[in-house]
């Protein structure tokens, strides 16, 4: 056993392939292409299966990690999507774009010693195999309840309650502003990170099962949450994101060609404004873009912005390699692709023309200084270090936060002093009785997968209490 | 999809007046207050302030001028035919309240959008004088409606086709002159929005102006219509689309309306072309 473990983190990890960063970075498809049969066996054959494993403990819903891949390993695809669906509503979505070093892979044994097993890839290949391949059969449901929840917002912890709530045996209807479901997976992520028609069959599935999906509905404007109680609604999920753009607050904000990552991501994705003039949604065509910030979806902005034909993209960032919050694999992706990163740099005007357009911005460089309250430390600036970056487009990633469209018209849901949503952390209870919330409206801006798991939690005890009161 | 129940065309057949059922927003809707409409899969989102609401009817009217080729797509529909989405009600309502004397001023199809607005302050009680505006006769939109909404309605066009020879804001200082006026509302083209509240600045009357900037989602999530008022940044969508008139930056208003003129002009173009072809 101990040799055949030893021998397994030998075994270098099956590298997904991936289309040419050359290539990849003028066009919008998938960049990693996806495993093979063959190759997802392979991979399988890694895993320990061990007795304790320490992957489903980082994973947020829990999903049976080795349980999975040990079908893969024999060769039965159909048992291992059964077995991903258990825990997991979306995992196609999953696969690609959860943070895995951080979580399952992060705390794989194999790991320790090689390379961890591609849980993402294999979840990833589990999901596509039975788009591709598979019968269409739909998890077993539980017999009606006659118990009626609204789940406010199409995005990832919204579906994941419908998902959960639905084969429970709940009569479901998801509630979206937008006029497609899927939140942050339509609107914010890339189609060359997660292909649009493989979220929209993610929630095909959730619609065959019977979740009714009513697009177009703002909760807050074209009805309240007391009024979804008023319509016979027993139980209310909120999960509505962030939704609320930072912007940087410094002299000339307002020039055109200064927009926020989620106007312009949502102009990418959601409108499809790549494909202008075909489609009626435009998008400002950068030449030399800058991004500020440097998470994930700065990470996707740049890249967007390349696909789109800029000469160049500069990511600008006040701290360090190091504080980069995006993933690894995003940053190397971006780094790939002849992406920028302008480290220690903080930008303190925008300049402009005549025309009120974006001409460049002025910056200052940093340094780093002792450690602030996020434990990272403070960059402070460099005196006299100005200097001036050439751009014609900004694209703002700084973070986002609280968005008070729904929670304003709520005045009995408490909220705390940043406006995210009060909930008991183990269930997402909110001070408003039949009323439970998760995701990013609670945590601020996070990730999928936590606002997976927070859906998953509340979920669970909108069940309960269904059943058996609050 | 939301089916339209009346078509009207206006204004040489520059300008639609589309009633749409809508039976969730118009039991919401109040004065003020804007949608969003998409016309098909590839649509653009486009935000337009309503002009009426029929609550019982379920229906909603929007009436707009064909500038582009959102906008030509919309003229396209007939009655009977629908909108793919139409989402609201968005934006803050119009404040109504009793002030005494106001006079609405409107240009263009900005008329449009002060109709309920306009019957709104007068069902309250106030004192209005209503004061609309066009380039000339032909191009003047729901007159009728607008002396109904108010008590007293004065017409001005650019050509002196019709009504008074001259602008609105001619008008709207006679009217300012008489004294006592409580309250201006001004809705149309920003220049129009612009003179209207540098008038009133000097006569030290409070003036409303409703902003119609670029936006995507209309909920607060893109950050598209940041306008400048009274030095601060605010989003149209949620914290307005009413503004105090004399703190608005309407210089960097006209500015951002104009970031995808290039883009729109080409697009236009193109929908044009493949029309002649057909």
């Amino acid at each position: 056993m101990v040799e055949k473990a030893a021998k397994k983190t030998k075994t270098p990890r099956v590298a997904m392939p991936e289309q040419d960063p050359q290539i990849r970075a003028r066009n919008f498809l998938e960049v990693p292409t996806g495993y093979t049969v063959k190759m997802a066996q392979e991979e399988a054959s890694r895993c320990l299966q061990c007795r304790k494993p320490s992957c489903v403990a980082g994973c947020p819903v829990g999903v049976d990690i080795p349980g999975f891949i040990d079908l893969i390993a024999q060769g039965d695809m159909t048992g291992a999507i059964r077995n991903l669906w258990a825990k997991n509503a979306l995992p196609a979505v999953c696969g690609r774009v959860c943070p895995q070093e951080s979580q399952c892979e992060g705390l794989c044994i194999v790991g320790r010693k090689g390379e961890p097993v591609a849980v993402g890839n294999l979840e990833r290949f589990c999901a596509d195999y039975e788009r591709e391949n598979g019968t269409g059969e739909l998890p077993p449901r539980a017999s009606s309840t006659g118990k009626k929840v609204a789940v406010v917002g199409a995005g990832p912890s919204g579906l994941t309650v419908a998902g959960d709530l639905i084969v429970k045996g709940h009569d479901v209807t998801v509630y979206e502003a937008f006029h497609k479901p899927g939140g942050v997976l339509v609107y914010g992520i890339p189609e060359f990170r997660l292909p649009k028609a493989i979220v929209a069959q993610e929630v095909n599935f959730l619609e065959r099962q019977g979740v009714k999906v009513e697009c177009n509905a703002v909760v807050g404007r074209t009805v309240s949450v007391d009024e979804l109680f008023e319509q016979g609604y027993d139980a209310v999920y909120i999960g509505v994101g962030a939704g609320l753009p930072r912007f940087m607050n410094i002299p000339g904000e307002n020039y055109v060609g200064i927009l926020s990552a989620n106007e312009y991501l949502t102009r990418a994705n959601l409108m499809k404004a790549y494909k202008y003039p075909d489609v009626d949604t435009p998008i400002p065509m950068g030449k030399n873009v800058v991004v500020l910030g440097a998470g994930n979806v700065a990470m996707d902005s740049a890249r967007t912005a390349m696909r789109l034909g800029a000469e160049n993209v500069k990511i600008v960032y006040r701290r360090s390699r190091e504080e980069m919050p995006a993933r690894n694999a995003e940053i190397h992706h971006a780094e790939e692709e002849g992406i920028e990163l302008f480290l220690l740099t903080n930008p303190t005007k925008y300049l402009g023309n005549e025309s009120g357009r974006l001409t460049g911005m002025v910056c200052l460089r940093m340094e780093l200084g002792e450690p602030d309250d996020s434990g990272r430390r403070r960059p402070v600036a460099i005196e006299g270090s100005e200097f001036e970056i050439e751009c014609d487009l900004c694209i703002v990633a700084v973070g986002s936060g609280a968005n008070p469209l729904l929670t304003s018209e709520t005045p009995d849901m408490e909220l705390n002093r940043w406006g995210n949503v009060v909930t008991n952390e183990a269930t997402g209870k909110t001070t408003k009785k039949g009323v439970w919330a998760g995701g990013d409206i609670v945590t601020g801006a996070a990730t999928v997968i936590l606002a997976m798991g927070a859906g998953r939690e509340a979920a669970d005890s909108i069940h309960d209490y269904l059943e058996l009161g609050w | 999809m939301f089916k339209i129940v009346r078509r009207e065309e206006m204004a040489d057949g520059t300008v639609i007046l589309n009633e749409i059922e809508a039976p969730l927003i118009a039991k919401k809707a109040l004065p003020g207050q804007f949608v969003i409409l998409k016309v098909n899969e590839d649509g653009e989102r486009i935000p337009l302030t309503m002009a009426e609401t029929d609550p019982e009817k379920g229906t909603v009217t929007i009436i707009y001028m064909v500038v582009g080729k959102s906008t030509a797509l919309f003229k396209e529909l007939q009655v009977g035919d629908g909108f793919q989405d139409v989402i609201g009600p968005l934006g803050k309502a119009t404040h109504l309240e009793k002030v005494g004397k106001v006079i609405c001023v409107g240009g263009g199809t900005g008329v449009a959008v002060l109709h309920p607005i306009t019957r709104g302050l007068k069902d309250v009680g106030n004192d209005v004088t209503c004061i609309i505006g066009a380039r000339n006769k032909d191009l003047l939109i729901i007159e009728d409606l607008m002396k109904s909404a108010s008590h007293d309605l004065r017409v001005c066009t650019d050509d002196g086709s019709y009504g008074h020879h001259g602008f609105v804001t001619d008008v709207m200082k006679e009217v300012l002159d008489g004294g006592d006026i409580k309250l201006v509302v001004a809705i149309g083209p920003v220049p129009m929005m612009k003179a209207v509240s540098n008038i009133t600045k000097e006569y030290n009357v409070e003036t409303l102006v409703s902003l119609n900037p670029i936006m995507v989602d209309g909920t607060g999530m893109c950050g598209g219509c940041r306008v400048t008022v009274g030095g601060e940044t605010k989003f149209a969508c949620v914290d307005g689309p009413e503004f105090d008139g004399h703190k608005v930056d309407y210089d960097e208003l006209m500015l951002r309306l104009n970031a995808y003129r290039e883009e729109e002009q080409k697009s236009h173009d193109h929908y044009c072309n493949l029309r002649k072809a057909k």
